[in-house]
């Protein structure tokens, strides 16, 4: 596969590998705020080719792990309601709510279907005009352009049924706040790169100049991440924190400017809930304007009751890199994909299912960080 | 985030394209990169094709890659 | 006749015969289905090994095969795997009243010519009709009887430390030629569905060699949850490598669009073979023999430790865990 295999050379791999062993000099910490970079260093055993040096972090990048309890118990109330057809992402159908999930609601009779993408939730309304379809609108600058382009689609054919739970999130406000808590102290930043392709290179400049943390946008094969720690810990050795594009072939430093221009009219930006940080300002991405008319949370109103956390659950902890998965004490013990407690076990990009199931085996010392 | 891989544009229809992978072939809206061209290469995410592929940008990051290596076996 | 199957078919009375008689008979023939008794009867000796499976797959229809093949080659290959010579099978049919007839008849011609490669008789059958929304079109329950040869001692329990692990073929032929045929995913593979009788290959195999040790098709769950279960039946390690594993390139291109590891997902025509190591590459040889043999590879071995685990060397180097799979397997964005 084009712009795929040739990123997965191992001889190049290796040459990366020894360049940033030879780099390194001191103890470097590293955070990622990716689940598409989760997934990716797990899965190819990125922390095994890195030296001991270079500590990396999860960071909260799982659209589907920051997702509220409270959004979720709310998702989960919207498909009681009559006549209502949910449309979702299928990462979000096992997460746990308070009470009960999206795939429990579905096995109970509520009409829930997982889509693949916001178009087919759009035809699904087409096809069911006497039904609410709501889309269950997750995912950060990636997705939410996408979600933009479906509601001014739906708004072209005049389909009224068609309604979208926003719950999109930021992701340099997010960076920000993190920084600001100065809870986890950190030198570098794996930007991520889906992300950077719709947003570019320049909302992150804020964070070499204000924090004097390293930024460097990755792309998804493990050439690529090897790259951006090569980079990384170039910037960091040197002293000279900036903003870099290791994943040329996919991001520009201005971005999709369609892509942005869409978001900007049809979204406002305002405050979001993220499990385990709370209230982030500017973070959130809410149907503004003229097409307030598909706001789900305009045209429907749920009572919800009071929002349960899973007792012992370090989702929290992990979403801010406070934690590793290891360190919670649920991890493998109780918490497994099967009987998950938090959503960072249930999302495939979730920190904690990314470990569970690709950790290196449990005899030897791989785990850094 | 997130899900998005690289695929090539075969052919195009108002703000649609048709894609194709390994034989795989794929219905893409193409509202986010209207510039796209048959031939391009997007990459596709939920149904949508967010960006362009740089071929160009995409060989020098490969010849870079091959610097390095061959740089690392001489030390 | 109707050109759709109506809720007296299923009553027993005229048309429930003419059903019979007329668009599964003439398929299926044999001498014990042909009398129309209330049983079928027959005479066995040995070993015998016995197993049942239902087949409700959505959709019913899929490049590579149906739900009526499926129902044959399934539960043949659950006899194979045990090392049995499947012989027998029943098949109980429950449709949806409403069902198009011929629908059903190419289902029957299906199972007639899965039936006939396998060489095995279909030689109990049942037809129910529920109504209108209470059955997802067409459900088939098939189940089977083989004969175990004498010293035949096939089982999920008897890997061994330094045995060899062969994987008959491609992974993730069926579940992505599956996937591509629902609704909303707007995208079409040149993959069809691996759906086949493996018996034939499994007798070839016990040819070349007496000492296979655990034989297993990964179906649910694929190639990773059958190792699993090896690991965990045996209370052994298994290690297996990438890059030895054949993925066909259009499986790996559908996988990557759909978030899906092909390691997860299913498989109706291939088999994993646990081997005594001195004997792995004479029955590797016999299996690429076989039409369905022809990627046949060797994958991997059994340790000792980690013991219950499956360990993959990845692509780039470095060992990750293979667990079983979770949950169901749900294309995901991110």
């Amino acid at each position: 596969m084009k712009f795929i295999d040739e990123y997965q050379n191992s001889k190049l791999a290796k040459g990366l590998a020894k360049r940033i062993a030879k780099q390194s000099s001191k103890h470097i910490r590293l955070m990622e705020f990716c689940g598409g970079h989760t997934h990716a260093i797990m899965r190819y055993g990125i922390r095994q080719l890195v030296p001991k040096t270079v500590e990396m972090r999860s960071g909260p990048g799982c659209p589907v792990c920051v997702t509220a309890t409270a959004d979720l118990d709310k998702a989960i109330a919207l498909a009681q309601l009559p006549n209502v057809i949910i449309t979702t992402f299928g990462d979000m159908m096992r997460v746990p709510g308070s009470y009960s999930s999206l795939q429990q609601a579905k096995a109970e009779g509520t009409d829930i279907r997982v889509v693949y993408s916001a178009i087919d939730a759009v035809e699904i309304a087409e096809a069911n005009p006497e039904k609410s379809v709501i889309f269950i609108g997750i995912g950060f600058e990636t997705t939410a352009p996408t979600i933009a382009a479906s509601i001014i689609k739906a708004q072209q054919k005049k389909i009224e049924n068609f309604h979208v739970l926003s719950l999109h999130k930021l992701t340099p406000p997010v960076m920000k706040a993190l920084l600001n808590l100065g809870e986890v102290k950190l030198d570098g930043i794996i930007c991520p790169g889906h992300v950077s392709v719709i947003i570019g290179s320049y909302p992150y400049e804020f964070i070499p100049k204000n924090y004097g943390v390293a930024c460097v946008i990755s792309g998804f094969e493990p050439l690529d991440i090897l790259l951006c720690l090569d980079k990384l810990v170039e910037q960091i050795e040197n002293g000279q924190p900036g903003v870099e594009i290791a994943y040329p072939r996919g991001v520009k430093p201005e971005g999709n400017s369609k892509a942005l221009q869409l978001m900007e009219e049809v979204f406002e930006i305002g405050e979001a809930n993220w499990r385990g940080i709370g209230w982030v300002p500017q973070s959130g991405l809410k149907i503004g304007g003229k097409y307030e008319h598909f706001d789900a949370d305009k045209a429907f109103s749920v009572s919800l009751k009071p929002v349960r956390e899973p007792k012992g659950c370090r989702c929290g902890d992990v979403v801010r890199g406070a934690a590793t998965p290891p360190e919670c004490k649920l991890f493998r013990k109780v918490c497994t994909p099967e009987r998950p407690v938090g959503p960072c076990m249930v999302s495939s990009e979730g920190a904690c299912a990314a470990y569970y199931q690709y950790g290196p085996p449990e005899n030897s010392q791989e785990f850094s960080g | 985030m997130c899900l998005a891989i690289p695929v090539r544009v075969v052919s195009i229809e108002g703000d649609e394209a048709e894609t194709e992978v390994a034989g795989v072939r794929r219905q893409v809206s193409i509202a986010l990169t209207p510039e796209v061209k048959v031939g391009d290469y997007v990459l596709l995410h939920t149904g949508y094709a967010i960006g362009v592929m740089d071929e160009t940008e995409a060989e020098e990051t490969l010849k870079l890659l091959e610097e390095i290596a061959s740089l690392s076996e001489v030390h | 006749m109707s050109d759709t199957i109506l809720l007296a078919h299923g009553s027993g009375g005229k048309l429930s015969h003419d059903l019979v008689e007329k668009k599964f008979l003439p398929f299926l023939a044999n001498p014990a289905l042909n009398k129309l008794d209330d049983s079928a009867i027959f005479e066995a000796s040995g070993r015998l090994a016995f197993t049942t499976d239902s087949y409700v797959v959505n959709p019913i229809f899929f490049p590579g095969g149906d739900i009526g093949k499926l129902s044959v080659c399934g539960t043949v290959n659950d006899l194979a795997m045990n090392g049995a010579k499947p012989v027998y099978l029943s098949l109980s049919v429950i449709i949806e009243e409403g069902f198009p007839l011929d629908g059903l008849e190419q289902i029957v011609w299906s199972i007639k010519a899965a039936a006939e490669e396998a060489e095995v008789q279909i030689i109990a059958g049942d037809t129910k009709v529920v109504n209108r929304g209470q059955a997802d079109k067409l459900f088939i329950t098939t189940s089977g009887i083989g004969v175990i040869s004498p010293g035949v001692d096939i089982s999920g329990a008897n890997a061994k430390t330094g045995d060899k692990v062969i994987l008959s073929g491609t992974i993730g032929d069926h579940g992505i030629a599956i996937m591509s045929q629902r609704e909303g995913l707007r995208f079409s593979v040149p993959i069809e569905s691996d759906c086949a009788p493996l018996n034939k290959l499994v007798s070839q195999m016990l040819e070349a060699s007496s000492r296979i040790h655990c034989l297993r098709d990964p179906t649910r769950g694929g190639l990773a949850t059958t190792l699993n279960e090896f690991a965990r039946q045996s209370n052994v390690g298994i290690m297996i490598q990438e890059n030895k594993i054949p993925v066909k390139e259009g499986v790996r291109a559908a996988c990557e669009l759909l978030g899906l590891d092909p390691i997860y997902v299913a498989n109706e025509g291939k088999l994993v073979a646990v081997v005594e190591p001195s004997d792995a590459d004479k029955v590797l040889a016999q299996m690429k023999q076989n039409g369905y043999g022809g990627d046949a590879a060797i994958i991997g071995e059994v340790t000792s430790q980690p013991p219950r685990r499956v360990i993959m060397k990845t692509k780039l180097g470095p060992s990750r865990i293979v667990d079983m799979l979770s949950g169901e397997l749900l294309p995901r964005i991110c």
